[in-house]
């Protein structure tokens, strides 16, 4: 008697149980992963992109979510180490059972976590730079910044525009700065542009005039681009302009910051760049199809957060609305259909550019998305 | 052509002044204590980093830089208080591993306070830079080279004219005898410390027009203080100053007439040349192993 009282109650609990799972999948949230460099060296990359997952995601469920379920966020700070993030990206996708990964504010940090996500098949969107992430083009992967690639075409076809072919080329010794001097180069040889000069600085350096004296001696040389990161290309540009060199100067989109500006000063007067429409969102066109998501977008996180929006935030915006946009068009959280749909988004307007995914492309940008830039009176003005 | 060794030479000279304040600052502790003092750079970051900050909150520039320099002697003397002196009876090597810690400690301390932010620091004087022969000299490298030499001098001074100096140049010599003949030692170390650390913060106010300044800007300036220290010769005035000078005008000609990527590896380098023609540094004392 007892037994099948305690059978019974076993057989209920059983189905009360598989009860209560079925209902709570029913309202199960759609789980974000991410991790990112919050604190650590690349805290200026992973603090606002985290503040921008937050806040968006926050807007998100308010608003009702996604597929009628709620978003849900894990996120992890792998401060800037790549081997933190290979252990975190582990946890996501193990324990934390996330349906999509957005996040990986460094190259090396989405590296790291590449071959993982490609093991277990699940998309991830990163929010780094280099060109490496999406060339050769893996399944599973994408990504929202534009490559330094792109800004070395953006930068070089300006160039040729003015009619300048023959270039100076002065480039940190760092990660980013050495990618983009080698992408500068190939770029160049395509375009037939002729790089006279190839000089390096080491990001600790203090003083560049060296560098620049040879480049100012080499004959031919018609403008000097700086590709660097970090204070190095603002002392540059100030050497730059002690040296009294007049020629046509272009940075990198590395240095495309407010802060830039307040380190270089008046020497940075005339220099261009290649930058986000975020720097300069009162002075985009009428028809420019980007200027609501800009001008929106840096409002709400002005508002929100108190602090000077940053193009870097805007990189996880992109990546996060891609990655509603990919779900809500599959229809549900299966990982292979929100990556065929990641796959098929065709002109999302983000705030870094305008977006038009495929199968060879898991960035979906053009060089077209950087807007060039001149320092003019100590602000940007959008040339072109 | 002359031109352009002329800009490397200015170029070299400049940033081989602030290599040689920091090689001294080095010296002066060495002298005193045997010890090599790893936080020196970060005197240099308070100095520069205090300066920045005060200007900011509205501080007269000449007021800002006085209190900068106070604020980076306290620290010196803190350094020397509360992390030194209470392993006194320690090997040299375990205190420079102290200061190693200690200079770790201040960089995250200034970073909590100061945010990792580059900071600018306005000219001195004029902004417009200075054209000889072809060649342009930033103005305020004329104040670090002005403002160095006045410090050698007043330390020569400070060491062959006044009581305090010749006790810590007698420590240096003989601990145990200078303690002797009556020379309080714990306080001469304390007072090398002071003195390194306003040489160091000096360096730091100095440069910090031309290279900006950071929390961790002590870390490869201190290094390559530490490397002119070496070449000179560790605990020699001169050594230090001329070790400075060379270190820079090396890596500045080394930059322009070889190649950039190689000018950190030419500084280095030069130490194991130096060191191995003369392992006592370029100007070493040299000492005679009594049998």
């Amino acid at each position: 008697m007892l037994k099948t009282i305690l059978r019974r109650t076993g057989k209920f609990a059983a189905i009360a149980a598989a009860g209560l799972v079925m209902s709570a999948q029913a309202a199960e949230p759609i789980k974000i992963g991410s991790f990112l460099s919050v604190t650590g060296p690349a805290s200026f990359l992973g603090d606002p992109e985290l503040k921008t997952l937050e806040m968006y995601v926050e807007k998100i469920n308010e608003e009702g979510g996604v597929l009628g379920r709620q978003l849900e966020l894990i996120h992890y700070d792998d401060v800037g180490n790549a081997s933190n993030a290979r252990n975190f990206a582990s946890r996501l996708i193990r324990s934390d059972r996330v349906d999509i990964i957005v996040g990986g504010s460094t190259t090396g940090a989405t590296m790291a976590a590449v071959p993982l996500v490609e093991q277990a098949k699940i998309p991830f969107i990163s929010l780094a730079g280099a060109v490496v992430i999406t060339t050769p083009v893996k399944e599973w992967v994408f990504k929202t910044p534009q490559s330094d690639r792109m800004a070395a075409e953006r930068i070089l076809a300006d160039m040729k525009d003015r009619g300048i072919t023959k270039i100076g080329l002065i480039s940190g010794t760092g990660g980013f700065g050495s990618s983009g001097r080698t992408q500068t180069l190939e770029v160049a040889e395509k375009m037939g542009i002729e790089v006279l000069a190839d000089e390096t600085y080491s990001g600790s350096d203090t003083d560049m005039t060296a560098q620049l004296t040879n480049i100012r001696n080499t004959d031919g040389v018609e403008a000097v681009l700086n590709f660097g990161f970090g204070q190095g290309p603002a002392i540059v540009t100030r050497n730059y302009d002690q040296l009294g060199i007049e020629l046509p100067f272009y940075q990198s989109h590395g240095v495309a910051s407010d802060s830039f500006l307040e380190l270089a000063g008046d020497a940075a007067e005339g220099l261009r760049l290649p930058a986000s429409p975020l720097l300069v969102p009162d002075s985009l066109p009428e028809d420019d199809p980007q200027k609501d998501v800009v001008q929106s977008y840096k409002a709400e996180y002005e508002a929100r957060w108190d602090s000077k929006v940053s193009t870097f935030g805007a990189y996880a915006y992109d990546g996060l609305m891609l990655a509603v946009q990919a779900i809500e068009a599959a229809g549900s959280t299966d990982k292979e259909a929100v990556r065929e749909a990641l796959e098929n988004i065709q002109g999302y307007v983000g705030v870094t550019g305008v977006y038009n995914m495929s199968p060879e492309d898991h960035n979906g940008l053009e060089a077209d998305s950087f807007r060039m830039l001149e320092v003019q009176n100590g602000d940007w003005k959008l040339v072109n | 052509m002359f031109a352009e060794f002329l800009q490397y030479l200015f170029t070299g000279i400049t940033i081989g002044a602030t290599y040689a304040l920091i090689a001294l600052g080095f010296t002066l502790i060495y002298n005193a204590s045997h010890v090599i003092n790893f936080a020196q750079g970060e005197f240099l970051m308070i100095g520069g980093m205090a300066t920045v900050s005060l200007t900011a909150m509205g501080v007269p520039m000449v007021l800002a830089i006085i209190l900068a320099v106070l604020l980076a002697g306290v620290l010196g003397i803190l350094l020397q208080r509360f992390a030194i002196a209470p392993a006194k009876q320690a090997d040299v090597v375990t205190l420079i591993i102290i200061t190693i810690g200690a200079s770790i400690f201040i960089r995250g301390l200034a970073q909590l306070v100061w945010g990792k932010e580059y900071h600018v620091m306005q000219n001195f004087s004029s902004d417009e830079p200075i054209r000889i022969f072809g060649a342009v000299l930033n103005s305020q490298s004329l104040w670090v080279l002005g403002i160095g030499a006045i410090l050698v001098v007043g330390l020569v001074l400070f060491f062959t004219r006044t009581l305090i100096g010749k006790a810590i140049l007698a420590t240096s010599m003989n601990k145990e005898a200078a303690r002797l003949v009556g020379i309080r030692t714990q306080l001469v170390l304390m007072l090398a410390f002071l003195v390194s650390a306003v040489l160091g913060s000096v360096a730091g106010i100095v440069v910090a027009p031309i290279t900006f300044t950071s929390y961790d800007i002590g870390i490869m300036l201190g290094l390559k203080g530490f490397v002119a220290a070496a070449i000179g010769g560790l605990g020699s005035g001169i050594g230090a100053v001329v070790g400075g000078l060379l270190l820079g005008v090396v890596e500045a000609m080394a930059a322009g007439y070889i190649s950039s990527d190689y000018k950190d590896a030419v500084a280095f380098s030069m130490i194991l040349v130096v060191l191995f023609f003369m392992p006592r540094g370029l100007f070493g004392a040299k000492v005679v192993e009594r049998v």
